[in-house]
């Protein structure tokens, strides 16, 4: 009953799809009003949350290695603490700002370890490829989230940030187990399917 | 520049505001629906026959119209709070 990797990937990206979605909507309406109804002001942070724990049975049943379980472990932590860091901020009971730095945090050890637990070159399947984009997109758009955090009112960083997840979840929907990308597929990764 | 010239500047810069939220669950959907008819063998239901357990329940571009959809739940409140707090 395990479902392959790509439908695990392509959940994930459902996940910060939405994720993606909420962040733009309160990047455009602005913090404010997007507060306005309490329920909705834990809405992400809770998704955020609730994405960090659900990676935690990949780490369990997805034990390819034990880089892919250190990886995936290390983002279901961060995720969650993520999340966690903003339900605080929230609803009050954490006050210091810089909690608002474990949103970047995550994000940068999350395209670590996208990096780190892809041992195949760029063009050796699909598979390798979105990881490699993954991980570099989330390392690079660490600095919409950190700068974000010292501007919390800033369009420009709230919306890159959004549009990072969105960017993020486009590239996992592409996942597939075995399938070429841009007609390179290396013969031992296996057969292509459709 | 009169006072009437510039509510309406502002009614029109929130409107776009709106408008953008309000246009976010349909454009994810329409993209679900796109992608759908591109690579239409990624819906199964359309072809279950054969079809093991997970590829029947996860079918990307439905979750990606699932997804829009939730999201289009939520814009009109959200936009309703937008325009109330106008003022502000």
């Amino acid at each position: 009953m395990q479902p392959p990797a790509e439908h695990v990937h392509w959940l994930f990206a459902t996940g910060f799809l939405l994720l993606g979605l909420l962040l733009l909507a309160e990047a455009v309406v602005g913090r404010e009003v997007w507060r306005l109804r309490p329920w909705r002001a834990y809405l992400w942070p809770s998704l955020l949350f609730a994405l960090g724990v659900l990676m935690w049975p990949v780490m369990v049943f997805f034990t390819n290695s034990t880089i892919h379980m250190l990886a995936h472990s290390s983002w279901a932590q961060v995720m969650m603490l993520a999340g966690a860091a903003e339900l605080g901020l929230v609803s009050g009971k954490l006050r210091n700002e810089l909690w608002r730095l474990a949103v970047p945090l995550a994000f940068a050890v999350s395209g670590a370890a996208f990096l780190i637990h892809e041992a195949n070159p760029w063009l050796y399947s699909r598979s390798a490829f979105v990881h490699h984009l993954c991980g570099w997109t989330l390392l690079v758009g660490a600095l919409f989230p950190l700068g974000a955090a010292f501007k919390p009112r800033s369009l420009v960083f709230n919306t890159g940030y959004a549009l990072v997840v969105v960017a993020v979840a486009i590239t996992l929907y592409t996942s597939r187990d075995v399938a070429p990308v841009f007609g390179h597929l290396s013969p031992a990764a296996g057969v292509a399917h459709r | 520049m009169t006072q009437y010239a510039t509510e309406l500047t502002r009614i029109r810069f929130r409107s776009a505001r709106a408008l953008t939220v309000l246009a976010l669950g349909p454009v994810t959907m329409l993209a679900g629906v796109g992608w759908a008819f591109l690579q239409p063998w990624r819906v199964t239901l359309l072809h279950p026959h054969g079809q093991g357990f997970w590829w029947l329940v996860v079918e990307p571009p439905l979750l990606v119209v699932a997804a829009g959809l939730v999201f289009a739940l939520l814009a009109p409140a959200i936009v309703r709070d937008l325009e109330e707090a106008g003022g502000r």
